[in-house]
């Protein structure tokens, strides 16, 4: 008899059977959201903090935040690290290899301005904004796991702003015009 | 054998002009040696059966900056089965006709000097004579100037990145 119960209730639960309304841009995004895959790289000091973030007492993974040994397969790159001059082409480089839409999360005071090597670091990028895009500065030297965290969570709000549809509907309503 | 008794041996080797200034004052004693005997002596320290300098644990160069004129090389020795360490110092002009300052290599005795060379070579702008792979080691290779010397300026952008903040 209990047992019943807690089938209907986790029937329940589950929406099994029943029917969930959305529209397809706001499912596209909160997919895309819920797995965000990072490059797996780190630069320096930083990028110990981003692994101790992956690993289990922070546990990105229960964002479906899990590091990627390939650009190509990768959402976002987390630029955890002082960026040097010689450095900066193989970040440019990887950045482009990444497949679109993709992210960036810069880690950290040496990634966001230079750091401490704003003056006098001549080897120092002062910001890898210089290079490639940002998304989200995670400010901190290093941050703790939690604030790589919040800047997780200030992408997946950008994320789920988007309208990753929209622009392919209006290529096509355009195609139609055109031919018509 | 005392840093005196290796100054001696030195000296009855090459002749009494070949060491300049000897500093015992310092935690390691220092010899400073001319240029143009570096080579000489080095292998001599590293043959010698009494000397028997058979580690090369550091190589650094420094530059006094503009005003003095001068490049150091400093070599710090060490000899692992008699446990002594010795500092050899050399001193170059800064500019020799506008060209940078030269050294011979002593990497064909100690390999360690190969990549310490190269440090001193990328970061203070010293030619080594002779060296088997003198390239920048920590800069990229199309890098302007050596910026440990004390007028280096850095250059505006690289690679169409604005280099100052």
């Amino acid at each position: 008899m209990s047992q019943a119960i807690d089938f209907q209730e986790n029937r329940l639960k589950t929406g099994e059977g029943g029917i969930i309304l959305s529209s397809v841009e706001d499912l596209l995004n909160w997919s895309r959201l819920s797995s965000l895959w990072p490059m797996g790289f780190g630069l320096a000091c930083c990028a110990i903090e981003m692994m101790a973030s992956y690993a289990s007492n922070y546990d990105l993974e229960r964002f479906g935040i899990f590091p990627r040994p390939s650009p190509r397969q990768s959402d976002v790159m987390i630029v955890a690290g002082t960026v040097t001059f010689k450095m900066a082409d193989r970040i440019r480089r990887l950045y482009e290899q990444m497949p679109e839409p993709r992210y960036v999360i810069s880690m950290g005071s040496c990634s966001n301005c230079g750091g401490p090597y704003w003056e006098h670091g001549y080897h120092v990028v002062k910001g890898i904004d210089r290079i490639i895009p940002v998304d989200v500065y995670v400010p901190g030297c290093p941050p703790r796991p939690e604030a790589l965290i919040g800047g997780f969570l200030k992408l997946q709000e950008k994320i789920r702003q988007e309208h990753p549809i929209a622009p392919m509907l209006l290529l096509e309503l355009e195609a139609e015009n055109h031919t018509t | 054998m005392t840093t005196h008794d290796i100054v001696e041996r030195l000296k009855s080797k090459f002749n009494t002009d070949a060491i300049l200034v000897v500093n015992e004052k310092t935690a390691q004693p220092i010899i400073q040696i001319p240029a143009n005997l570096l080579l000489d002596i080095c292998q001599f320290l590293h043959e010698d059966e009494l000397l028997y300098f058979d580690f090369m644990a550091c190589l650094t160069g420094i530059d006094n900056g503009p005003e003095k004129g001068t490049m150091e090389v400093i070599y710090h020795l060490t000899s692992i089965p008699y446990q002594r360490n010795l500092i050899l110092k050399v001193m170059l002009p800064r500019q020799i006709d506008g060209k940078q300052p030269s050294i011979p290599s002593v990497s064909s005795i100690w390999k360690t000097a190969d990549w310490h060379e190269r440090e001193a070579f990328d970061l203070i702008g010293i030619h080594f004579e002779n060296h088997p792979d003198l390239r920048r080691i920590l800069l990229p290779k199309d890098w302007e100037g050596h910026p440990l010397q004390k007028d280096y300026e850095e250059q505006d952008s690289y690679h169409g990145i604005k280099v100052k903040y």
